[in-house]
């Protein structure tokens, strides 16, 4: 038979279990704090510059080769933008040379606009393939574009102008300015955050509106997750047909007219092949990824500034 | 079944509350982002609105208090979200064309499309506690139920809004959905006591003894 207890040792093993938990739970926060940064010390990845901004961590790593602009501390998965040490110009990423497929749609854009500024290295590039071009960078973090300066050789000129502030927010007080762009380059999603209202029908029409006639949108997005199939619809609601690119990321290429044929891609393409070879990669094999074939569903539902679960939707998985 | 509605009441309220307030920055985003001062506009508003609709509701509650005035009060909150429904979008695009720093046009957007309904809301708890309080010594244990009902159902609406009502519903549908909720809720509430209880001067002495006798049950059981 079991004795009664008092109500102090009751009180005192409630406290002793309450300690035990609270313990427990704050071992475990702790180690789940340190085991990214352990992670990011196994290679030779060395942290070199560390803040946080209103939106996020900015942070920038570097090794022997590659400095990095990262948003979270697990970079290998995590990179917004790498430069080559040695030579500043090459492309590190497949994403910005893919984006860099759209001059094959419309090869000599004068009046360009970036949504997402990250490293600047479209910003750059694009300013040194077409020195005619203005670039209009919209980038909402003040504190990426310190980085970018800072560490990534990105500078505004004449050419080249930021402004702070939302993308969508822009792309509609430039609509009501009547500015008008040959190409536009959405630059503003990464694995871990998509601002949703940058990935909706409304959206995607806003910035169809504020294209030339013969203006192209390049898009960098996911080539996974159940978001592929909201994603393609939404795009394709608004543009019809378009150019998909695959590699580790994906990249859609639209335009504002019809989509100008392959044969006329490739014919474009040629113009490059010197350039994008001295930028360290081959303007065919971005050739080779361009495809409209429809390997989504079609019936997926679209996104629409009623309906944009778009971060729940890519972290559900296929 | 009295003191059952009276906390449906207050429980639903908290739900829609945070319900409207997660929508509106779903609401905004398209005209004024979806940057922290944009939350700091919408929560101003709602903060605001609430802290007066605390006091608005003790005013109210020294008159002739009834559950179905209550239960007016809920459908009075949900219907006055309707313009932000039918009206919405139009009125954010003509201020965000109008004002141009976005914290105060997202500041200027909310309190026009939420101030309204989000003080009628938070005139709900404090008359609601009038209508439980029977003894000055139970003021406090009413008080401190009637708080853990109507937030228990502003954490269950943030959760239920953010995690999955968002991935099936347009955010029109949710708020039809809600605004229907709430006129069902307070069309109960209306219906109910009518029968139990008639005149509109007699209500307020008859809740208090259907309290009393509650309570008295309550506090049988406890012993």
């Amino acid at each position: 038979m079991r004795l009664p207890q008092t109500d102090a040792s009751q009180l005192l093993r409630a406290s002793v279990v309450g300690a035990v938990l609270a313990a427990v739970l704050l071992g475990l926060v702790l180690a789940a704090m340190l085991l990214p940064a352990r992670s990011a010390a196994g290679s030779d990845l060395r942290l070199i510059h560390s803040e946080r901004s209103l939106y996020r961590q900015v942070l920038v790593y570097q090794d022997a080769e590659d400095r990095c602009l990262c948003f979270t501390r697990e970079c290998a998965i995590g990179r917004q933008s790498c430069m080559d040490l040695r030579s500043p110009e090459r492309l590190v990423f497949q994403y910005t040379q893919m984006m860099l497929g759209a001059l094959y749609l419309n090869p000599q854009p004068r009046r360009i606009l970036i949504i997402g500024l990250g490293g600047g290295t479209l910003p750059t590039t694009l300013e040194r393939l077409l020195p005619q071009a203005d670039i209009d960078v919209v980038e909402i973090d003040p504190a990426v574009v310190r980085v970018a300066q800072q560490y990534f050789g990105f500078h505004a000129d004449a050419h080249v102008h930021v402004i702070v502030q939302d993308g969508r927010v822009y792309v509609r007080r430039a609509l009501r300015s009547g500015e008008r762009y040959q190409l536009i380059m959405l630059d503003a999603y990464d694995s871990q955050y998509i601002p949703e209202h940058l990935l909706t029908r409304e959206f995607l029409s806003e910035v169809r509106s504020l294209l030339t006639p013969d203006g192209i949108v390049a898009a960098n997005t996911f080539s996974s997750s159940r978001l592929y199939q909201n994603e393609s619809v939404t795009y394709a609601a608004v543009f019809g047909p378009f150019y998909n690119l695959k590699s580790g990321n994906r990249v859609i290429l639209a335009a504002n007219g019809p989509l100008p044929s392959l044969q006329q891609v490739a014919s474009n393409e040629r113009r490059f092949r010197d350039v994008f070879r001295s930028y360290g990669f081959a303007a065919r094999a971005v050739l080779a990824r361009f495809s409209t074939r429809v390997d989504w569903d079609p019936h997926a539902r679209v996104l629409t500034d009623q309906y944009s679960p778009a971060n729940l939707l890519n972290s559900l998985g296929h | 079944m009295y003191r059952v509605l009276l906390y449906l009441i207050a429980g639903w309220s908290g739900f829609f509350v945070m319900g409207v307030e997660l929508l509106g920055g779903r609401l905004l985003a398209p005209y004024f982002g979806s940057s922290i001062y944009v939350w700091g506009a919408l929560i101003t508003v709602f903060m605001l609105a609430l802290s007066i609709g605390y006091l608005c509701g003790g005013w109210v509650s020294l008159h002739s208090p009834s559950l179905r005035r209550l239960a007016l009060m809920l459908v009075a909150a949900a219907l006055t979200t309707l313009p932000i429904v039918l009206y919405g979008d139009p009125l954010l695009e003509r201020l965000s064309a109008a004002i141009a720093d976005p914290r105060f046009g997202s500041l200027a957007g909310a309190a026009l499309l939420f101030f309204v309904p989000t003080v009628i809301s938070g005139m709900i708890s404090p008359y609601a506690v009038r209508l439980l309080v029977a003894d000055l010594r139970g003021a406090g244990e009413k008080a401190g139920r009637l708080y853990f009902v109507s937030t228990f159902g502003s954490a269950a609406g943030t959760l239920a809004t953010s995690f999955y009502l968002v991935l099936y519903l347009g955010v029109n549908q949710i708020l039809w959905l809600m605004l229907a909720v709430s006129v069902i809720v307070g069309a109960s509430a209306w219906v109910r006591p009518v029968r139990a209880l008639e005149g509109p001067g007699e209500a307020d002495h008859a809740g208090e003894t259907v309290n009393a006798g509650e309570a008295a049950k309550a506090g049988g059981a406890g012993a």
